[in-house]
């Protein structure tokens, strides 16, 4: 697909944790071990997973605030991961984030008005002048559901929910073409969380707007997402669109992460308790070889130990498993 | 469950001195806690269910004042001394908080902590205390037991961390657990581990729980009975089966009502709650909820709806008696 927004092909992060000891071995972690997917203009592109998949970690690489050990980041058909600081920094205006907590990710010591105007101050200091930067920035205020007298607060004095839409409005007020969302409601209350995936989902709408949506929710991330992608260990095990992705998910992974959700209709939880996934989530440091969920996966065979399954299609989706369709047809 | 009340609240006030006024974290809270039975508290961050668990134990900070009566087995606790609720505290009621990494001390190594309640309670000898110690991770199903009791917090998963809390929790065998958002920090298939195991040492130890979430689905899989708490006042309760589906009060519909479901449309709006919850230094005079209710009516800014009986066990706090269901979904 080249008319994708974004294109990333193969990526890896890695941290080194130096040796282990004096003459130990270097000791690496791998946190995203050779992701490729592509977003078109317009689309939302759920990533889910459990802590420590590297979702995280993907999103910060590609906002090159991680930096990347290896692969590509084609952003409107330029690699990012080839800028100098200067270049990216200009990309950065068609690039934002949102982050999980926004009391934290939000200066204290500047108003609500300075935070979403920076953006614009930093990119169009000497071009546009001090009104329209306010104009603006009212506007802004006044799209993602905040009143005109707060532009004077500071951060402190607004709830978690009433916070996010401040970082959201400092994300999109330079009318950016894609927007990484790091958990952007883990940390929100139920009612507000409905709340503030309504409000990027509107957005999305109106401004063309293209997401990558990071959270361990799926069910919001169902929701919002028109794809969604499934990490495990820094690897995908599954790429599939969302409705596909829930309705007949192929990997086993996949499955094990949908069984787990409590249903919040107390017969159907009765009849259908979540199910645990056993076993612990094994060491980015030391992976185990072939398949990375083998160590869990109630399927694994000889072949899974022997071979890394690759990204293939099965049924209309992407599943990286070597027994996708037997296990789809049990 | 048995009628007979391990814990009756009788209009209880939970409040803070602060230096942005009073805080009032629980105002008139009414509740009962049988034996053997699991409780769920629901409410948002901010609400006072937290509050109101440790104000069970007599656990809140300093600057906070108790008022109203909490009696243990007929025992009041509120205004107890410190030798009092010593005795009950781990050994008749044991607490498990959310983040296990934060509760367990990280210099002491997993076997200490362990056998420290029942070396305190019991007066138990320590090599009977490690062997109890090995029993209880057994029953939360850590593997090697014997080895972890050596171990440090920081050398277990989350997971593992939080069945070492459980152990800790179960280890003098109370007839009351306190759980405060015991599955929040963990991962979802992690989560779904934590819940069988609650609910598999409830029925094999008779134990109760009363645990504190946000979460709706917990609360559907594991309750039996549910308080909705919303700015310190319970605000509704009843069976699990009253709140999820004859739930009667605008609050708990709005929440219901207000979670992704997996089989949703992406068409379709998440319903919402328009507004924010309450500051609990600034509450109004009569209903919590009613800046943010969808049937406000003025009566409800003038007085506070007491908790009145809908049917059986199930009670509301709400002036409004129409029906709930046939309302227009409100969309913020």
């Amino acid at each position: 697909m080249s008319n994708a927004l974004l294109s990333v092909r193969d990526l890896r992060v890695q941290f080194d944790l130096g040796r282990d000891g004096w003459f130990g071995a270097r000791r690496v972690l791998h946190a995203v071990g050779g992701v490729s997917f592509e977003l078109a203009r317009g689309e939302t592109l759920g990533i889910v997973g459990e802590s420590g998949c590297g979702k995280s970690s993907l999103a910060r690489a590609i906002l090159r605030l991680t930096p990347a050990s290896g692969g590509q980041i084609s952003f409107q058909g330029e690699d990012l991961l080839r800028l100098d600081a200067e270049a990216m920094r200009q990309r950065r205006r068609a690039l934002q984030p949102i982050f999980q907590d926004p009391l934290a990710s939000l200066n204290p010591r500047m108003t609500v008005g300075e935070i979403i105007g920076e953006p614009l101050r930093a990119f169009f200091s000497s071009t546009m002048p001090r009104d329209e930067r306010r104009q603006r920035v009212l506007a802004m205020m006044q799209r993602v559901g905040l009143l005109p007298n707060q532009i004077n607060r500071y951060a402190h004095e607004f709830s978690g929910g009433q916070a996010q839409r401040i970082g959201i409005a400092r994300a999109l007020v330079l009318e950016p073409e894609l927007v990484v969302c790091d958990e952007p409601v883990s940390a929100l209350d139920v009612s507000i969380k409905s709340q503030i995936i309504n409000l990027l989902q509107d957005l999305q709408e109106e401004m063309g707007l293209s997401l990558l949506f990071v959270a361990h929710d799926l069910a919001a991330v169902r929701h919002i997402s028109h794809r969604v992608m499934v990490l495990y260990l820094g690897r995908v095990m599954e790429l599939a669109d969302r409705d596909a992705l829930y309705r007949a998910p192929q990997h086993p992974y996949t499955r094990a992460l949908i069984a787990a959700i409590p249903d919040p209709d107390p017969r159907r939880a009765r009849a259908h308790p979540a199910k645990p996934l056993g076993g612990e989530p094994p060491s980015p440091v030391t992976p185990p070889s072939g398949c990375v969920f083998r160590t869990r996966c109630p399927h694994a065979r000889a072949r899974c130990t022997e071979e890394v399954p690759a990204l293939r299609s099965v049924g209309g989706s992407q599943v990286a498993c070597h027994f996708a369709e037997e296990l789809t047809a049990d | 469950m048995t009628s007979e009340a391990l814990i009756e609240v009788r209009s209880l006030d939970i409040e803070f001195t602060t230096p942005d006024g009073l805080v009032r974290a629980g105002t008139g809270l009414d509740l009962d806690i049988h034996a053997g039975e699991f409780v769920g508290i629901v409410g948002e961050s901010g609400s006072g269910k937290s509050q109101l668990l440790l104000a069970l134990l007599g656990l809140n900070a300093k600057n906070g004042r108790l008022r109203g009566s909490i009696r243990y087995r007929g025992t009041e606790l509120v205004g107890a001394g410190k030798n009092e609720l010593g005795r009950i505290r781990g050994d008749r009621i044991s607490m498990i908080f959310q983040d296990p990494m934060t509760a367990l001390n990280p210099h002491l190594r997993i076997g200490r902590q362990l056998t420290e309640g029942l070396q305190r309670h019991r007066k138990t000898t320590a090599a009977a205390a490690r062997a109890r110690a090995v029993e209880m991770l057994r029953a939360v199903h850590l593997t090697e037991p014997e080895r972890r009791l050596d171990q440090y917090p920081h050398e277990l998963s989350g997971g593992m961390r939080q069945r070492v809390m459980i152990a800790m929790a179960l280890i003098c065998e109370p007839e009351l657990i306190l759980a405060d958002e015991p599955t929040t920090a963990l991962d979802v298939t992690v989560q779904a581990q934590i819940l069988e195991l609650l609910q598999e040492l409830r029925q094999r130890f008779g134990t109760a729980v009363v645990m504190v979430t946000h979460d709706l689905g917990v609360v559907a899989q594991i309750a039996d009975r549910v308080a909705v708490m919303y700015g310190g006042r319970i605000v509704e309760r009843g069976d699990v089966d009253d709140i999820f589906y004859r739930s009667r009060h605008p609050y708990t519909e709005g929440l219901r009502r207000a979670i992704p479901r997996l089989g949703e449309d992406r068409a379709a709006r998440l319903a919402t709650i328009p507004g924010n919850p309450p500051n609990l230094a600034q509450l109004p005079r009569g209903c919590p909820f009613a800046p943010r209710c969808a049937y406000h009516m003025p009566r409800c800014d003038a007085e506070m709806p007491t908790l009145e009986t809908v049917a059986g066990t199930h009670r509301k706090a709400c002036f409004y008696d129409g029906p709930l269901a046939d309302a227009p979904e409100v969309l913020a």
